[in-house]
């Protein structure tokens, strides 16, 4: 039987074992773990067919002009009707190809640990498909800005996901104008606090990182300018730009120290010096603790994890492996309930799918409460049981779960299904109500939810 | 909604007795404050206020969105006459009507949140949040009012939390399946394996609970969920209440956002208006005796275009229009201030003047419904809201 050890290095840091994964995490099962942290890139992501991000954003742009032409053609009309469907790529279309790609890596990558890795950044640098313009490039930023980036340098991902368009467009930056620019002057238009908010808050140093309003304010005069380049610009290139001519000019003051105006420069220098501030350490390695441990992260692993971000200056690759060290991340029982998507996962995982399900995932999603890249608010999806332990998403796993059973239950033997994907980490109640079930469907069923799947 | 009966004798066999024995302890005794039962019903995309309560008096109402105007009242077809001024309502809006009669129904026109551009998610953002901008808010309102009246449970029909609802305290989801339910045997089964699994016991137990409390859903389970089959979701809510399992539900229903053809005595919005006001008669004949302690508010995040468009139907606006119902309502009244439909009195030469604030409206329901305090409603409910003052005498 697998250890608990090997169990908590596939299911806690992976993604949950697909059959024989266990068996090759079994004899260092840190070390299998770590070699994934050297890996030096995710070139095994086939990212082929997908589109990047300024090519979805011009996609998006002509999208947008053929449906206000549309429009008002459809008004010219004195008898209205109900307005064609756009005949082209829709942006909805090219984020189902996204999240179809992002699950099928998932669901059969030998990295899951880094792949788990790319989910938490992506979801620290949320960009959400609440917002229209976001749709089409949000698969694209965490190609872009998240992959290359989860075991390197923090300040390049903090740089990379800023700069992205689907951020800029996201946190409303790509229309913020300097009020005393040349542009804010014509205009009248004016500052957009948001992104600087957000970068604070939920990027950097935390909401009690000890900034003020007027640094939020400040900062956010500094990010002015970048945008990105769209129909209104002379050549909508669908690329992120700095705009001088949006650049709210002078010296501005953000958490004490002065930034003198260097243009677009101005914004990188305050990011690079959030990226190494104490304050950034901790709040990003409480987050990765309670990811990893438990959603109460105790001290001292966040203590070594700080520590290990200040020694190193930031470098990721150093964190995480810190993170594989820590004995609080090897504890059983396990305490980390499973998210909707980190469920549907590992389930496809466990039986060894070679893709997702062609039909119907963005319902399956849905209906369990966790559709990719649409989390309601900037924070991202919680970290935390108690926003997943709700009746009804337990009746919407169960049923799930069911269906999963009964679709894949004749081929499958559930006892073998939690050798493999739980082996010794399933206790005794769980093994005995699995082999007592009246159907191998049933057994399925109760296997998926059991206690020990349900969490990692 | 598969199964009722053999829910019910698997909430039997795990040792509850009848409906409210089975329900997890903070639901079992899940009241409103003091026996008062709000039911926050969401109209997602914009309901075109001008539509729902018609401003007759306006000379230039005809001139702005003539296809958009039922009869007058008094004429076949026509709209429900309130007595105050000019105005009156759809003629599919017959329940809503005799409320208004009985003093079951208060209205409140030109309304808007502090949101003053035009996206429905930003406007929904802002409704819920209460939050004074798009995206600052984490949690809703309705959740940091709940935080000051403990014990009242709080569910929503949905596939998940709205953000009015998101926070700290407690709040449950209930959505119809889509899948075919788990049988009892598996169940049971389950729960058996829960034993050493309090968190789990209790969310299994509970769902079976919900599910028997929201009561036998007609139609297509995955419009329910998606709010597009507005009577068996304000049925449900009502079902929730009235059973005891909450004291405070939230319901959202969508479609409302009528670019085209939106029609007047009869179309787009008219359907939509007559789905809501049988879903208000259902709910009032569920609620039962609850009925008079109950209010029901019924909001939108923005209001509509006072001009008609060139498809027949209505744009993004900013003033729009907000109900209360119910037993508990001192009703029959048009609150607030009414800014007109003249020329000059347009807001941006295009939308309703936004005159009032919902926030006033919340905070009116919340101190005299619910009880929360005025400090409590100008600091926590609605940061930096102390000059918005709640609308008195609502209740």
């Amino acid at each position: 039987m697998h250890s608990q050890k090997t169990m908590i290095a596939t299911n806690r840091f992976g993604l949950g074992a697909r059959p024989g994964e266990a068996a090759q995490a079994a004899s260092d099962p840190q070390g299998w773990l770590q070699v994934q942290l050297e890996s030096k890139n995710d070139s095994d992501f086939q990212a082929t067919g997908l589109k990047p991000s300024d090519q979805a954003a011009r996609e998006y742009f002509e999208y947008q002009a053929a449906r206000r032409k549309e429009k008002k053609e459809t008004s010219a009309k004195a008898d209205g009707g109900n307005p064609p469907k756009p005949i082209m790529n829709s942006p909805r279309n090219t984020l189902a190809r996204e999240i179809e790609a992002r699950t099928r890596f998932a669901v059969t990558t030998s990295n899951p640990f880094r792949e788990r890795l790319v989910r938490f950044w992506s979801n620290h640098f949320t960009v959400s498909t609440t917002r229209n313009p976001v749709v089409p490039v949000a698969g694209a930023f965490e190609r872009e800005a998240i992959r290359p980036h989860v075991t390197a340098s923090f300040f390049d991902m903090l740089l990379a996901a800023e700069m992205h368009c689907a951020m800029l467009l996201y946190l409303d930056n790509a229309q913020s104008v300097g009020p005393n620019s040349p542009g804010g002057k014509r205009r009248g238009r004016g500052l957009n606090e948001n992104l600087a908010r957000e970068i604070l808050e939920l990027h950097t140093v935390g909401v009690n990182g000890g900034y003020s309003q007027e640094d939020v304010t400040n900062f956010a005069k500094v990010l002015t300018g970048w945008t990105i380049a769209g129909p209104r610009d002379r050549n909508p290139t669908g690329k992120t730009y700095f705009d001088e001519r949006r650049h709210e000019p002078g010296t501005q003051v953000v958490m004490g120290k002065s930034y003198p105006d260097l243009g677009g420069e101005q914004a990188v220098k305050v990011l690079k010096d959030l990226s190494t501030k104490p304050e950034t350490a901790r709040f990003v390695s409480t987050k990765l603790a309670r990811h990893f441990i438990s959603d109460e992260p105790p001290a001292r692993a966040v203590e070594k994890l700080t520590r290990a971000y200040l020694d190193s200056a930031g470098n990721l690759g150093v964190v995480s492996a810190e993170l594989v060290k820590l004995d609080e991340a090897w504890q059983e029982p396990a305490e980390k309930f499973k998210a909707p998507d980190e469920f549907y996962i590992s389930a496809l995982r466990g039986l060894g799918a070679d893709s997702p399900q062609s039909r119907g995932l963005r319902g399956t999603y849905a209906s369990l409460g966790q559709l990719p890249f649409s989390t309601p608010s900037p924070a991202g999806w919680p970290d935390e049981a108690q926003a997943w332990l709700g009746p009804d998403s337990i009746q919407k796993r169960l049923e799930w779960s069911q269906a999963l059973a009964n679709r894949v239950g004749r081929r499958f033997d559930p006892r073998q299904f939690v050798e493999e994907a739980l082996g010794a980490s399933a206790g005794e109640r769980t093994r005995a109500m699995v082999n007592g079930a009246d159907s191998r469907q049933q057994g399925m069923t109760l296997a998926l939810m059991a206690p020990e799947f349900q969490r990692r | 909604m598969k199964n009722r009966q053999s829910r019910r004798s698997f909430i039997g066999m795990m040792g509850g007795a009848g409906l409210v024995g089975a329900l997890h302890p903070a639901m079992a005794f899940a009241k409103g404050a003091g026996d008062r039962y709000l039911l926050l019903v969401i109209l997602r995309g914009a309901m075109d206020g001008l539509g729902a309560v018609i401003p007759y008096h306006e000379p230039k109402l005809n001139d702005w969105r003539r296809i958009l105007v039922p009869p007058e009242p008094g004429s076949a077809e026509g709209a429900l006459a309130l007595g105050v001024d000019g105005f009156a309502l759809h003629p599919s809006l017959e329940f809503m009507h005799a409320a208004w009669k009985e003093k079951e129904l208060s209205i409140l026109h030109a309304a808007s949140s502090p949101y003053r551009e035009r996206s429905h998610f930003d406007g929904q953002d802002v409704l819920e949040s209460g939050a004074a901008q798009a995206l600052a808010g984490r949690d809703g309102w309705l959740n940091r009012a709940l935080q000051k009246t403990p014990g009242v449970e709080a569910a929503a029909i949905g596939g998940a939390l709205p953000l009015v609802l998101r926070g700290d305290a407690h709040a449950v989801s209930w959505a119809p399946s889509i899948l075919p339910e788990a049988d009892d045997d598996t169940l049971e089964r389950l729960m058996r394996m829960y034993e050493q699994d309090k968190a789990l016991q209790t969310a299994l137990q509970d769902a079976q609970s919900l599910d028997m409390a929201a009561g036998d859903v007609d139609g297509d389970a995955k419009k329910v969920v998606a709010g597009r089959n507005y009577g068996p979701v304000l049925e449900a809510g009502a079902n929730l209440t009235a059973s005891g399992a909450a004291g405070v539900v939230v319901m959202s229903l969508s479609g409302w956002d009528t670019h085209n053809n939106q029609g007047a005595q009869t179309g787009i919005l008219a359907g939509r208006l007559g789905q809501l006001d049988k879903g208000l008669v259902a709910m009032k004949r569920t609620m039962g005796s609850k009925w008079p302690n109950t209010v029901v508010i019924i909001t939108t995040e923005f209001g509509r275009t006072v001009r008609s468009n060139g498809s027949r139907g209505s744009d993004h606006g900013t003033g729009g229009v907000a109900f209360l119902a119910g037993g508990a309502v001192s009703g029959g009244r048009m609150l607030g201030d009414w800014p007109g439909l003249a020329q000059g009195a347009l807001y941006e030469d295009r939308d309703l003047y936004p005159a009032n604030d919902l926030r006033a409206l919340f905070k009116g329901v919340l101190r005299d419904h619910l009880g929360v305090s005025r400090k409590d409603l100008d600091r926590s409910v609605f940061p930096d809201s102390k000059n918005v003052d709640p609308l008195k005498g609502l209740v």
